[in-house]
């Protein structure tokens, strides 16, 4: 049992410490990690983990982690997969957040957030568009996003309630 | 409180931190990205823990180190607003929903995949995520653009992300590394 908690806290940490930009990402190297390293799972199993990792609440690559250390050891392995993959990004984020407060009056980081905040607004059209690529097929789906993006930017719609709308309405009218 | 401070308290608590940090880690259904608007509500307009533009900020520097932007949002607001204790508050919260959820998955399946029903709630919910999204980054300009050179950083490194497929961590190393580069007043 306790080899197959720390190999999957291992393998894990490493796909933490090197997925940059989100979950699509680190699908891949989870995939590297877990298929072609371990064998812990076949293709098939991989891609029911993607489904489900999809569709369920929380970040996709802390989803794929709690649900292949389920896999593989039950609740501690749920356990070890989750502590390995938010371990190094816990860690960077810490001593980034303490030198960005530290370091808030200081002119350079001044000069450096401004231009960060215009990265960021680029990341993250692309990142819309990305999804936006894959999401909008049907004309329904077009519909929804339209009527999802009036309601946010006009009625000030709280977007938990508006995920939970679509979604029941979604679930109701059987798309 | 062990610490003398002259002014009242204003910071949220520790179990405020948790259980808002727990609301969104169940709400962030269809990826990580998803929690910028549910966060830009509950943190910036609901609750004022953090200013639009320390908001902004905190964006720029979660993109640019490595790990799901879920947890590393977590960790930053919830270091700023208490340190340590609050990160981990914060930490724990947002990671709980999905254990808990997946668990009990992982134990059913795949009896509960196989409800249509879930898959059409999941269709559904995508194409209002991507306009979630959408009206964050609408949301964003306001603070993030102030001057026409914003607008062509902002413009490179979307091309950069979306046509090139450069990963944010170079973007964000190559605008801090400019902004050390060119004289202030370009800024």
């Amino acid at each position: 049992m306790l080899p197959v908690l720390i190999g999957l806290f291992t393998s894990f940490a490493k796909v933490g410490l090197f997925t940059f930009g989100g979950g699509y990402a680190a699908l891949r190297l989870i995939q590297t990690e877990v298929i072609i390293k371990s064998a812990w799972l076949t293709m098939e199993e991989f891609l029911d983990v993607v489904a489900i990792a999809e569709v369920t609440p929380g970040p996709i690559a802390l989803n794929a982690s709690t649900f292949i250390g389920y896999k593989l050891a039950g609740i501690p392995g749920a356990i070890s997969g989750t502590l390995g993959v938010i371990f190094f990004p816990v860690i960077i984020m810490l001593a980034l957040t303490y030198f960005v407060n530290k370091l808030k009056d200081n002119r350079k980081m001044k000069a450096i957030k401004t231009m960060l905040r215009a990265a960021v607004l680029g990341l993250i059209s692309s990142a819309a568009f990305s999804m936006g690529a894959a999401a909008l097929g049907s004309a329904l789906s077009i519909a929804i996003f339209a009527a999802a993006l009036g309601a946010a930017m006009f009625l000030k719609a709280d977007p938990i309630l508006l995920l939970l709308l679509t979604g029941l309405a979604g679930a109701v009218a059987g798309l | 409180m062990s610490e003398h401070e002259p002014k009242k308290d204003i910071r949220p608590s520790i179990e405020e931190i948790f259980l808002l940090f727990f609301k969104i880690g169940m709400f962030t259904i269809g990826g990580g990205y998803v929690m910028i608007p549910v966060m830009q509500k509950e943190i910036t307009e609901k609750r004022s823990w953090m200013s639009k533009e320390e908001f902004t900020d905190m964006l720029g520097i979660t993109q640019a180190a490595p790990g799901p932007i879920a947890i590393n949002t977590a960790t930053y607001v919830g270091y700023t607003l208490r340190r340590k204790s609050g990160a981990a508050a914060a930490v724990l919260g947002c990671t709980l929903p999905s254990l808990i959820v997946i668990t009990v998955i992982a134990a059913l399946f795949p009896t509960m995949m196989k409800y249509a029903a879930f898959q059409s709630a999941f269709k559904a919910i995508r194409p209002a995520v991507v306009a979630l999204i959408a009206a964050a980054v609408l949301k964003l300009t306001r603070t993030c653009v102030s001057k026409p050179v914003h607008l062509v950083v902002a413009v490179l490194a979307f091309a950069a992300n979306f046509l090139l497929k450069v990963s944010p961590f170079p973007i964000i190393a190559a605008c801090a590394a400019l902004a050390l580069l060119l004289p202030e007043e370009v800024l």
